[in-house]
């Protein structure tokens, strides 16, 4: 169960200001013992639909009178439920990065096809520690330390992912791997289809990217934007440690091209996850926060500040719908659907530039498909079209803050 | 043994006919020595000898081989200027030797990948003319489906790894099969070949300083034919000896116009990868066709410098007057030969346009290995959850 924010505990009145950006340090809620030895699996929030709306096996639906968020949620009817997070089992608790380790790890253990490279993965254990101790129990062959050369060393993995191997890539900062945008574009992304499906690219590329603590322009990037339009390839982002596990493993299994994006900020978000083994489906959204009003579409970080402007939205009266989309290349059209059919009103809340971000094509995705449920137009809460600037006043003003995530719903509301 | 792998090397090509010729000429495996042209210009490493083992069956087999290749081009340049060849179509006539000396060095394990020049090393690695010329019309029997083209030729069962059309790009993808063969543990080499244009690209350097660190079986070859496009090399390189620009990787320079001397570099070249790691082939070679059909090639050339290097080193004449001073033909019987491949040839292309264009659902297929992008899949990704709209 992921006590991921302020929304966990009872006791979580240090509520985060809505205009402080989340402190990953301070993720950890507090009161997270009392929390999971007392649910099964999930806490509604105290919107009252007479509805028993059952999340998979569980029938055990906890009814508060105080609003609380839904900890973790998986995608409600898919068999995704098998796998979701904990039940009474004993989970065990890590940080995100962790996770993206262990998954990692169990993959590696399972297939000696898989190796890992990218620029100080091996011995210094990697720049987020996400490949922490895998060169001392692999080896050097299949933990590779890069010298500096997005370019030869992505272009590299690709061509061994020809011959079978299944590299994951990592780049050090999402924003690098702009320089290995043609290995991406051109053969990541291409070679099955112009081989005539001779050759498939097993690869995960990964990398931490969006807007972190003042990093500056360069390091602040989102390059999923850049990345949609590459035909042949998929793009996932994680959130949260329990789907960066099941995201990593699944890319990794997967024959396509994967991206993984992950977030800088995320890095160091606790929570428990199942000891047994599990896999997240590479294009389907995933439910955090059922609803009635307005379904709300994030994904990555922005998905915390939705869920703190969520609980400022309970408390106003409101019931959104909140759902991590997770897969950004396919859109999981499907459950966005029927979550539009039921709301009919559509906010999208994401850390991409306004100009060619994933909030643009997903505007355009619904508005086709789904114009005659809606009741509002869609709007798309994005970063303003601005390099991330290195004060800490004028970055915050870049990405989408919870209070304008509140205003938003209000209007879209009315 | 050199000489073993060469009679059983086995080339699709020339086989139906070779026993045709039996009758005529010799083709037994009598082992024959050809001194190469030049000697080999060395860095860094001892050059190969100048004495080159083969046999008369292979010496035959070079001349058809490349034949072969010369006629598919040249049946290709027609094609084209009838537009039923469309977009980019580069020729591969003038370079033969280097395809056919490499691969009468290697095996099919190991892996050749190229840039868009492709057609005839595919051919060397077992294509037929079939698939080649359906490729180039964009039919179904093409060996991408016909959604490749000229520069995306493809085998994966020889370990073919295409047909790129970024400059330089392949050199990283070389590097990385090599790796893969150095992590499977096989004894096999890869070759990544690139041209004079290609060699300033920063990736280049990028991928060879990697593979020199980690020991990888990879040879880079450069196939220089003097122009990067339009601009000859001594207005695009600052120093164009390319068989030293690997510094601290050995290298070796080489007749590319001597099948023979491609193909002792060849044999030295995987014997260095696999015991010492990457090395450096420059093969100086011509191509008489401008860049790609969309190119003259004679405004930054002259006339006489494109026929004075026909007629002077030709890599078919050369074979051939090898041949005929062994005497393991006569003029005639090589004219017959030649007039066969014509045929063949012209039957190929006939064959390749009846062949139908692609179904209009392929356009969609072989997007994503698995579903195309709009199905949500279970774990395991066998079982299809939902139809995305």
């Amino acid at each position: 169960m992921s006590a991921i924010l302020q929304g966990a505990g009872a006791g979580a009145a240090a509520a985060l200001s809505p205009f402080n950006s989340i402190d990953s340090n301070k993720v950890v809620a507090p009161s997270r013992s009392s929390l999971s030895v007392r649910c099964k699996r999930y806490i509604v929030a105290g919107s009252d639909d007479g509805t028993n709306q059952s999340f998979g096996s569980s029938s055990l639906v906890a009814r508060r009178s105080q609003p609380l968020m839904i900890p973790n949620a998986v995608s409600t009817t898919k068999a995704d439920t098998a796998a979701s997070s904990t039940s009474s089992k004993s989970g065990h608790e890590l940080l995100l990065f962790e996770a993206l380790q262990e998954g990692l790890e169990e993959e590696m253990d399972r297939d000696p096809h898989v190796c890992v490279m990218g620029e100080d993965v091996g011995h210094y254990g990697g720049s987020y520690k996400v490949t922490k101790g895998l060169a001392d129990k692999f080896g050097d062959l299949r933990v590779l330390d890069t010298p500096i050369c997005e370019n030869a060393f992505t272009g590299m993995g690709i061509g061994a992912a020809m011959t079978g191997l299944r590299p994951v890539i990592e780049g050090m900062n999402m924003g690098f791997l702009l320089l290995a945008f043609n290995q991406i574009s051109n053969n990541c992304g291409m070679l099955h289809y112009t081989s005539g499906g001779q050759f498939t690219i097993p690869v995960v590329i990964r990398g931490p990217g969006g807007v972190g603590r003042q990093l500056g322009a360069e390091h602040s990037q989102r390059l999923e934007s850049y990345f949609q339009s590459i035909p042949g390839i998929q793009m996932v982002a994680c959130s949260t440690p329990y789907n960066a596990k099941g995201l990593m493993k699944a890319a990794i299994r997967s024959e396509n091209p994967v991206i993984l994006f992950e977030h800088v900020l995320l890095y160091n978000l606790k929570e428990s996850i199942p000891d047994e083994e599990y896999i997240c489906n590479l294009e389907e959204a995933e439910m955090v926060r059922p609803g009635e009003h307005i379904t709300i579409l994030t994904y990555s970080r922005m998905r915390y500040h939705v869920m703190q402007a969520a609980k400022t939205l309970v408390n106003k009266g409101y019931d959104p719908e909140v759902i991590d989309i997770r897969s950004l290349k396919p859109f999981d059209l499907h459950t966005i659907g029927n979550s539009v059919k039921k709301t009919h009103r559509v906010l999208i809340v994401e850390e991409c530039m306004r100009t060619g971000g994933i909030g643009a094509s997903l505007t355009a995705a619904i508005n086709e498909n789904f114009h005659d449920y809606l009741d509002a137009p869609v709007m798309c809460l994005s970063s303003q079209d601005v390099p991330t600037p290195y004060a800490g006043t004028l970055e915050e003003w870049t990405v989408v803050q919870p209070a304008q995530i509140v205003t938003a719903v209000e209007q879209l509301c009315q | 043994m050199a000489l073993s792998r060469i009679s059983s090397r086995s080339n699709g090509i020339t086989r139906p006919f070779s026993a045709a010729f039996n009758r005529f000429i010799s083709t037994d495996s009598t082992p024959i020595t050809i001194e190469t042209s030049l000697p080999f210009t060395a860095h860094l490493c001892d050059p190969p000898s100048r004495s080159v083992e083969s046999s008369s069956q292979e010496l035959l087999d070079f001349f058809r081989t490349m034949a072969l290749m010369r006629r598919m081009e040249i049946a290709a340049d027609s094609l084209y200027k009838a537009k039923l060849i469309r977009g980019f179509c580069h020729l591969y006539d003038g370079q033969e030797a280097v395809a056919i000396g490499m691969e009468a060095a290697i095996t099919k394990k190991d892996a050749i990948i190229t840039a868009y020049r492709d057609h005839c090393i595919f051919l060397g690695r077992g294509g037929s003319l079939h698939e080649v010329f359906s490729e180039l019309m964009g039919r179904q029997a093409g060996c991408s489906k016909g959604k490749g083209g000229s520069m995306h030729f493809y085998k994966k069962d020889s370990s073919f790894y295409g047909g790129h059309g970024i400059v330089g790009a392949q050199v990283p993808l070389g590097c990385g099969i090599a790796f893969a063969q150095k992590y499977n543990k096989e004894e096999a080499v890869t070759f990544a070949l690139y041209g004079d244009g290609a060699a300033n690209q920063g990736q280049l350097f990028e991928a060879l300083n990697i593979s020199a660190l980690w020991d990888l079986p990879a040879i880079l070859v450069c196939e220089n034919n003097h122009y990067g496009m339009g601009t000859a090399e001594w207005r695009a390189a600052k120093s164009p000896s390319y068989y030293k620009r690997g510094d601290y990787v050995p290298g070796l320079k080489v007749d590319g116009m001597d099948a023979f001397a491609v193909k002792q570099a060849c044999k030295f070249a995987k014997d260095h990868a696999l015991e010492k790691g990457p090395i450096i082939l420059e093969m100086d070679t011509y191509r008489y066709h401008g860049h790609s059909m969309s190119d003259p090639g004679s405004t930054y050339r002259t006339r006489d410098e494109i026929s004075g290097v026909r007629q002077e080193r030709d890599p078919i004449e050369r074979i051939k007057k090898l041949v005929l001073s062994h005497d393991l033909a006569t003029e005639k019987e090589l004219k017959d030969m030649e007039k066969e491949i014509r045929k063949e040839v012209d039957d190929a292309i006939a064959k390749a346009k009846d062949c139908p264009m692609p179904e209009p659902s392929e356009l969609f297929t072989n997007v994503y290995v698995k579903g195309f992008g709009t199905e949500s899949f279970g774990p395991d990704r066998k079982e299809v959850k939902a139809a995305l709209p």
